[in-house]
């Protein structure tokens, strides 16, 4: 196919200035912006930064970066937060935003390491992945009758979310770190499945499944209608008010899922986990090509931009440079990658008569 | 009229060509302007209109061809340099700002200041002359622009252009959004206009507005210049079609079929009211019937249709689709018992522009093409490209991006996607908006036949002619209230605006 080397120069011309120049030599480009706006061009981008940094992390950490092992490190970092942004990938498609999901997720760890609680699954340890599901979609449940019942905006219903969830985690916990000896929960989310651990299988499948659904499915037909124009949705008649609940019902229960890896992973409970994960989820959804505004949304792209952002805080720790430069190095990345995505989108846009 | 001793053309276009990759939305297009005149632009949709005017304003740079102004060729980089020259351009979507006042939307972009401060008096100082200039001393420069109707916001937006030294003005469709009585003061203005020696660009679709304001046409067809500087006078409407479509056009109704005494009544309305909008609205439309409601803009026309609808949820009375009752403010109800309703603003409240096609044709329906939870999209398509066949609509490919068609074929879609879902009853609001005249004939036409194969239809248009010509019955409505009910070949416009006056006068 004649698009694999308008990919090769994609990559290469992509971050040069001149291609602000007027499109002087339109036959040549056009077939190479329309590959770029192209839901599979959109993502290539993310490939090649994310390929740009596996070699730049090669090249300064040898192999202490380029080794298997690291390579699970990294995945093992990503799937927390990975498996929150599949759920806030759905509410920016369909227009909405949750900031809600660290406290949520922070709060369903606590619960579902309530030393009651743990007892109760000392039989039975599913029951603890259970309970933290359940506050997930509870509180999910909460923001979405808010929003879609009690028309309150999005983001503010949230914010309040947020806060109070983060709120009741202390209450809960009474600011005390509450220590999992649940073994077989300990048990199962230490081991693995051909020598990856379950936690990254776990955001495997939340992906897997999450892809299915908005793609293959009425529910993500819905969810993509509702974010491209709700009173088109609404008049042809789509459920906006209903459907908009089980969206962040949806994005709570990931959350909760997040929650319980969370615990496994630091064997604790705390009314801290999860800070500031809602701006991370949102940035690695908008900067994998989910619209913001809604009405564009890619799971594919959530998951690269995941990755790109735990492969990046690898590469730092491995350098043994100091997090504040990464949080720089970070805040770049976003605008540079928003900033080219927005400008194929609107080139797009404007070609028509 | 105007003299033809005039020297040189304020503006001369020769052969201007523009291509959008491998599209060419302009292909020689020769247009003369002269000073103090109105020239028309004529064209179909996708004629090359807006690009011919994006060209001009400065948004876009042509690729062939030469623009003269004054008898000096130019080159327009952009929207300023286009203002510098003295060309403002007034686009059909409103382009004022709703939390800004009047004096603050004029001055938007060259704001009147004295070392960084705004000089807020001078401003309105001169706001209140720019608004005596375009007759209407009654805007007062401070009021919020987001409270003024469309017509007043297109003052706003004329005024601003004012305010820049403006020799040529271009107006994309600026009667779109006006009703009859707001359009005879926007000819006010354009006469005023004139009459300082500036020229207007007028574009529209509506030929009985070129004849009485044009000096001059020009007609646009397939992005080249079909005839150039016609005279209005002694050039005959039919030969404007013709030019434009490049067909003769005969009826631009279909005949009316019988609809038989016994048809059973599909949609009935009894009572129906939504807090001040309208009161007391009692209809029946029967299967195979197209009933019409004509009025002016702000009788309550739409609110009429979206209530019966249940996207407003009514205050009182009640719908009933073959004999069942749906409940106020349910769509889904609605679209369950199959009513479909094809909405104002097809760009805001109907279509999804970025998705294809087939995922509008099929929004109401996608569920009943999946099995269970999981998408069907071949069926979709394959449905899709079946009515889009049966619609002669284009080329018949599902998947293009909804953005791209044009405003017929986009209007076509709306109306595939309530075929697909197989309704009884079909609301139609302003079916023709942004249509030009070949599509909308076949529009007309599919409405017709949709008619006669028995669904109920419910029509309301900002144009009386076409309410008349297509309905079977028509109810004349205003400040919300039915006033009369009539078969639609027993009443002409003057009948209906006759109602109308006496109606607000009692």
């Amino acid at each position: 196919m004649s698009e694999q080397d308008t990919t090769a120069k994609a990559g290469d011309i992509a971050p040069e200035p001149d291609a602000a120049a007027p499109a002087a030599s339109a036959p040549a480009a056009s077939p190479l912006r329309r590959f770029f706006s192209s839901p599979a061009g959109r993502s290539i981008g993310l490939v090649i930064a994310l390929g740009l940094l596996l070699v730049i992390g090669t090249v300064t950490a040898g192999d202490n970066f380029a080794s298997i092992d690291n390579m699970l490190v990294i995945l093992r970092l990503a799937s927390v937060i990975g498996v929150v942004a599949i759920g806030v990938t759905f509410v920016i498609t369909a227009g909405g935003i949750d900031l809600s999901v660290g406290s949520v997720l922070g709060l369903s760890s606590v619960v579902a390491s309530l030393g009651a609680i743990q007892t109760a699954s000392s039989g039975f340890w599913p029951l603890m992945v259970f309970v933290a599901l359940a506050v997930g979609i509870v509180a999910g449940l909460t923001n979405g009758l808010i929003i879609a019942y009690g028309k309150v905006v999005a983001f503010m219903a949230t914010l309040a979310m947020l806060v109070a969830a983060r709120g009741l985690a202390e209450l809960i916990s009474q600011r005390q770190t509450q220590v999992v000896n649940n073994q077989g929960f300990l048990d199962f989310f230490r081991g693995d499945l051909l020598g990856i651990s379950w936690v990254v299988w776990i955001f495997g499948l939340v992906a897997i499944g999450g892809w299915f659904l908005l793609n293959r499915t009425t529910f993500g037909r819905r969810t993509v209608a509702i974010g491209g124009n709700a009173t088109a949705a609404r008049l042809a008649g789509v459920n906006v008010k209903r459907h908009t609940m089980y969206l962040y019902m949806l994005a709570g229960a990931c959350a909760g899922i997040a929650g319980t890896m969370m615990l496994s992973r630091t064997t604790a409970g705390t009314s801290t986990h999860g800070l500031l994960y809602e701006l991370d989820a949102i940035a690695a959804v908008v900067v994998g090509g989910t619209l913001l505004v809604g009405g564009r949304g890619t799971i594919g792209g959530t998951v690269l931009g995941v990755l790109l952002f735990a492969t990046l805080t690898n590469v730092f720790t491995q350098n043994n440079l100091s997090s504040s430069v990464q949080l720089v190095a970070k805040g770049i990345i976003i605008v540079v990658a928003v900033m080219l995505q927005q400008r194929f989108a609107n080139r797009e846009a404007t070609t028509s008569t | 009229m105007i003299e033809d001793d005039h020297p040189v053309s304020l503006l001369e276009v020769r052969g201007l060509t523009k291509s959008f990759g491998s599209a060419r939305a302009l292909k020689g297009v020769d247009l003369d302007v002269r000073a103090g005149e109105v020239h028309c632009v004529l064209g179909q949709n996708g004629a090359g209109k807006s690009t011919l005017i994006k060209t001009l304003s400065g948004a876009h740079q042509p690729d062939e061809g030469e623009i003269r102004w004054n008898g000096e060729q130019v080159t327009i980089e952009n929207p300023v340099a286009a203002l510098e020259l003295g060309i403002a351009t007034m686009y059909q979507e409103l382009d004022v700002v709703d939390g800004l006042s009047i004096a603050e939307n004029i001055y938007l972009g060259h704001e009147l200041a004295r070392g960084g401060v705004l000089s807020r008096r001078e401003a309105a100082k001169r706001t209140r002359e720019l608004m005596k200039r375009l007759g209407h001393p009654d805007l007062s420069p401070g009021r919020e622009v987001g409270s003024l109707s469309p017509a007043n916001q297109q003052i706003v937006s004329m005024a601003r252009a004012l305010s820049h030294d403006i020799k040529l003005m271009i107006m994309d469709e600026p009667s779109a959004v006006l009703d009859s009585e707001e359009v005879g003061n926007l000819f006010r203005v354009v006469e005023e206009l004139t009459s300082q020696g500036i020229a207007v660009i007028y574009i529209s679709h509506r030929l009985e507005e070129i004849e009485r304001i044009g000096d001059r046409i020009t007609v646009l067809k397939d992005g080249a210049s079909q005839a150039s500087n016609l005279p209005v006078e002694g050039t005959p409407t039919r030969e404007l079609i013709s030019l434009m479509t490049g067909t003769d056009i005969e009826h631009a109704f279909p005949e009316r079929g019988e609809v038989s005494a016994d048809a059973p009544v599909v949609l009935e309305v009894t009572d129906l009211a939504l807090g001040k909008h309208f009161q007391d609205v009692s209809l029946s439309v029967r299967a195979g019937e197209i009933v019409g409601l004509a009025g002016l803009v702000g009788s309550g026309r739409s609110e009429i249709l979206e209530t019966v609808y249940g996207h407003r949820k009514a205050t009182n009375g009640t719908v009933t689709v073959d004999g069942k009752r749906l409940r106020p403010g349910h769509v889904t109800d609605a679209v369950d018992a199959g009513v479909g309703l094809s909405p104002e603003e097809r760009k805001s409240q109907g279509l999804l522009l970025e998705e294809p096609i087939y995922r509008n044709a099929t929004l109401a329906t996608f569920t009943r093409f999946a099995k269970g939870p999981l998408l069907d999209e071949a069926a979709e398509r394959k449905a899709t490209e079946e009515q889009m066949k049966a619609l002669e609509l284009r080329p018949a490919e599902p998947n293009r991006i909804t953005r791209t068609l044009s405003g017929g074929n986009q209007q076509k879609i709306m109306l595939a996607r309530w075929l697909i879902h197989g309704t009884r009853v079909l609301l139609l609001d302003e079916p023709t908006r942004g249509v030009d005249v070949g599509a909308r004939m076949e529009i007309y036409r599919l409405i017709r036949n949709l008619a006669d194969a028995g669904t109920a239809i419910l029509i309301v248009s900002s144009e009386i002619e076409e309410v008349l010509g297509l309905a079977d019955r028509i109810h004349v409505i205003a400040d919300g209230r039915f006033l009369a009910e009539r078969p639609a070949t027993e009443i002409d416009e003057h009948g209906v605006l006759d109602l109308v006056m006496k109606g607000s006068a009692a």
